[in-house]
């Protein structure tokens, strides 16, 4: 599911910025290519991402999705800065993640509009490409944030095996996910 | 565990309907907070409403050798002609300050064009009685628009070679574009080779698509 969304993600940023930036767009050209490839991407993106939930292990899935979405009193305090004990989530993560899935319904609705607006002027909304831009400039802000936790800042970046690898150090989750029971590491 | 709160999906859901809610006013809210930056910062950010952006249609965007360049007017006219640049811009020169806007929903305001004035350029060929639209064949087929007579002869009306004080770009259409302000941005076709005195207004790129092709801002396009 993480790297459904990652990959698919940069493609689109990537192809995305070209039909986007002026300069971009005036050196590579090729826009009905690159619209393709954008479109294509997102329609990919949709497919993968039912096709983990349909396929995957779901029962896994609802478990993630549950710690995920329950914030109890250590994560308040947590995000309140005070050191609190917290489970595999942190509280910072947790929030990541439901604004990542936000995220990616705005762009996608807001993708979906665009392209019927092109076909039928009666999908056409003035608001639409300040949406689909302003979510797309707000979701490059948390990836770098994101990607700071994970690849540079030295206390967190452990963090990257667990996504990576799939398992981390018994003392580093001790230490950073305290509540995290320890037959689960 | 006690007190706990399904922030999670608060937070998911939140974000949504906020986010969707912002198709009905999110243009006009980001029109009034940028006006309310001051200009230095508004420089710096990002401006989804504001400041060009470049739609092609075809595989590749034209280069026109300008020494080379001939505009074309013919069809319904007395005699066809063909203009280079440099006696295009022997005709009375126009320029006017006018706003760019897009159907998509984003606008550049004041842009100066510099160019000559449609009646200039037909006078020569003399169009016919029975011409009564002009279709603007673009050099990026098969993208072509048109105008009535009518819409063409409005005082703000141009084909620019120049934007800004600069020669035009290449991305803006070099060496020649239409300008029609008062119609959104496709009706100002970019990269103009030919001009084609019809009966009546031919459908035009993205009138094939559905848009409309009395392209007035503001009553066009279920605007």
């Amino acid at each position: 599911m993480h790297w459904v969304h990652a990959s698919a993600f940069l493609v689109l940023l990537g192809s995305g910025l070209v039909l986007y930036l002026p300069s971009l767009a005036a050196e590579i050209g090729r826009r009905p290519l690159v619209k393709d490839v954008h479109l294509f991407t997102a329609l990919a993106w949709a497919v993968a991402l039912v096709s983990v939930v349909v396929l995957g292990d779901r029962r896994g899935l609802r478990a993630t999705a549950r710690e995920l979405d329950v914030f109890d009193a250590d994560d308040r305090g947590w995000l309140l800065g005070r050191r609190a004990p917290q489970g595999r989530f942190n509280a910072g993560q947790k929030l990541n993640a439901a604004l990542t899935a936000a995220f990616a319904v705005l762009l996608a609705v807001s993708g979906v509009l665009l392209w019927l607006g092109e076909r039928d002027t009666r999908f056409r909304f003035d608001s639409t490409i300040v949406l689909h831009d302003v979510v797309a400039y707000l979701s490059v802000a948390l990836l770098a944030g994101h990607l700071y936790l994970a690849v540079v800042h030295p206390t967190t970046r452990h963090a990257l095996r667990g996504i990576t690898v799939g398992t981390v150090r018994e003392d580093w989750a001790r230490e950073h996910h305290a509540k995290w029971p320890t037959d689960a590491q | 565990m006690k007190d706990e709160q399904r922030v999670g999906r608060a937070a998911f859901l939140g974000v949504s309907v906020a986010g969707l809610s912002s198709l009905v006013w999110g243009r006009t809210a980001w029109e009034a907070v940028s006006g309310l930056l001051p200009e230095s910062v508004g420089r710096v950010l990002p401006q989804p409403t504001s400041g060009w952006r470049i739609y092609t249609v075809a595989a590749t965007m034209p280069r026109i050798d300008t020494a080379t360049y001939r505009l074309h007017v013919e069809g319904l006219v007395r005699r066809p002609i063909s203009l280079a640049l440099p006696e295009l811009q022997r005709f009375p020169v126009a320029e006017q300050v006018s706003d760019f806007r897009c159907v998509t929903g984003w606008t550049v305001e004041n842009v100066r064009w510099t160019g000559v004035r449609i009646r200039d350029v037909l006078a020569g060929a003399g169009p016919l009685p029975s011409g009564a639209a002009l279709s603007f064949v673009s050099a990026e087929r098969p993208y072509v628009d048109s105008l009535t007579l009518e819409q063409a002869s409005l005082p703000d009306v141009m084909l620019a070679w120049g934007m800004d004080g600069r020669p035009l770009e290449r991305p803006h259409g070099a060496p020649l574009r239409l300008v029609m302000p008062r119609m959104y941005g496709y009706k100002n076709v970019k990269w103009v080779e030919r001009i084609v005195v019809t009966r009546e207004p031919v459908v035009g790129y993205w009138e094939q698509r559905g848009y409309d092709r009395d392209a007035w801002i503001g009553r066009s396009n279920a605007a």
